[in-house]
């Protein structure tokens, strides 16, 4: 836009013409409208997790493999990470938005490794570093329970927002508080049972916003391997991979028609299944 | 008072660690045996070395491996750890590193594993596994439940472990707090025996100095 920025908090009358959409939605929002014939070109993922296996058969090229750890307050980005993906599950989701994305780009993103203790605060890092790289879609099954870091992830969650990143969490349905899944700034996934990668519900009653395919789904491993796997962080990225192709036919989207498209789409709302 | 004076207190010390071993050992039993696994572990996050330790074990490795240790980010056990997701591997189709990892960590190979964190309030305690469970159990969103149902218990059970161990290591130490703590265990003790008036009477002239 050449013209002068708009006010950040108010919109003048002669200005209204100027937030015009590009593309009017359809009466009826259909999954065709949505992402049909989209492939997820130009869309760029990141796999924020244990590092992704570059050049397994199941997820392809990764165009960017990085590490973030910390070396006392100071953090360490290695842009050229070369250790991999140090449990699986990282070429796992890496894999299944592949599969549903064949052309989006990759970004693996490691915050595994450096040890259990200090963890929460790499997580904090590595999400801020993804989220300054201006990714289209940060797919995440990480969490933390420290309170402390609560409000910084809160901001950031909401900083990508703003930024037109989407960020995609796992949902978790253990007894205690966790983050940043629960914020509403993010799309939240848990787990239906059924097999069919495009069958997604929205939930009426948040903070599980979404459910997407999670139980006995064949994922890429580690070694070149393959195994079969259950659990809400294998549901995430079959969202995420929605999530690419969407905004690969509409790149427009901010973060909040993508959520709302993503609703619109979801089986017991007007997608078929 | 400190917090580790009360846990001293709390605990009531005396036995404790042995009851709640007993009491991971079996939930670690009881596990095995409802999902029909061939074994179960407990791991217990040693934060002071970054490392996970094996605290209780059924089944498959029950007698070889209970305190061996593994660093704390490392395979499937570290990023349900990390992760706080619980995650589970029904099956094997191509025998990737997966395999070796593994079973350097559980002491045999496993076809498959649940493996679930074990947290209590903030803080992230361990981590619950189950390894192979019958090869014609399908795996449903109501087993995830039971899971994490376990799970709960096992976290409590640690976290009771860890208090008393805590409140040991109180009573073993020298300063005025574990002066307290002894006092506060006799007195209990004494108390648990035998209605004893002395005690009575010095607990209820310290609750009023207090």
């Amino acid at each position: 836009m050449t013209e002068e920025p708009l006010p950040a908090w108010s919109l003048p009358t002669d200005a209204v013409e100027r937030i015009a959409l590009p593309e009017a939605w359809p009466g009826e929002v259909t999954r065709e409208w949505a992402w049909g014939e989209a492939t997820g070109a130009g869309v760029r993922v990141c796999i924020l997790d244990s590092g992704v296996e570059t050049g397994h058969s199941v997820v392809g090229d990764v165009q960017e493999s990085i590490a973030i750890s910390l070396d006392g307050d100071e953090v360490i980005v290695d842009r050229k990470d070369t250790a991999g993906d140090l449990c699986g599950h990282g070429t796992a989701c890496a894999g299944i938005v592949r599969a549903l994305a064949p052309e989006c780009e990759l970004a693996s993103v490691r915050v595994l490794g450096a040890g259990f203790t200090g963890s929460g605060a790499v997580l904090l890092e590595g999400l801020r570093w993804a989220v300054e790289q201006g990714y289209d879609v940060i797919n995440m099954s990480l969490s933390t329970t420290k309170q402390k870091f609560a409000s910084l992830l809160h901001e950031l969650a909401d900083s990508a927002y703003f930024r037109r990143t989407m960020l995609v969490a796992s949902a978790h349905n253990m007894p205690v508080e966790s983050y940043p899944w629960r914020f509403s700034s993010v799309i939240s996934v848990g787990s239906h049972d059924q097999q069919d990668p495009f069958l997604y519900y929205y939930n009426p009653s948040p903070p599980v916003e979404f459910f997407a395919r999670g139980v006995d789904v064949e994922v890429a491993w580690m070694g070149g391997g393959r195994l079969v796997c259950t659990g809400n962080s294998f549901a995430t990225p079959h969202i995420t991979g929605i999530a690419a192709l969407m905004l690969s036919k509409h790149p427009e989207l901010t973060p909040f028609q993508l959520k709302s498209l993503l609703f619109l789409t979801s089986t017991n709302v007007g997608g078929e299944s | 008072m400190s917090e580790d004076l009360h846990s001293a207190v709390a605990a009531g010390v005396l036995g404790a660690e042995k009851d709640y071993r007993e009491l991971l050992q079996s939930i670690v039993e009881v596990a095995r045996a409802i999902f029909r696994a061939k074994a179960s572990s407990i791991f217990l996050l040693d934060e002071a070395t970054d490392e996970l330790v094996f605290e209780a074990v059924a089944g498959e490795g029950s007698d070889s491996l209970v305190g061996v240790r593994f660093p704390s980010s490392t395979g499937i056990a570290g990023f349900v750890l990390v992760s706080r997701q619980p995650l589970v591997i029904e099956d094997v189709l191509e025998d990737p590193r997966f395999s070796r990892e593994t079973a350097e960590s559980t002491g045999f190979v496993p076809k498959g594993l649940m493996a679930v964190p074990l947290l209590h309030e903030e803080r992230a305690l361990g981590v619950l596994e189950v390894l192979d469970r019958p090869s014609d159990a399908h795996f449903s969103l109501a087993e995830m439940e039971l899971l994490g149902l376990f799970a709960n218990q096992a976290a409590i059970a640690l976290d009771l472990l860890q208090r008393a161990r805590r409140a040991q290591e109180v009573l073993a130490d020298q300063g005025d707090a574990a002066v307290l703590a002894r006092l506060a265990q006799k007195l209990e003790l004494r108390r648990a025996e035998e209605e004893d008036s002395a005690a009575a009477e010095l607990l209820a002239a310290l609750e009023k100095v207090l």
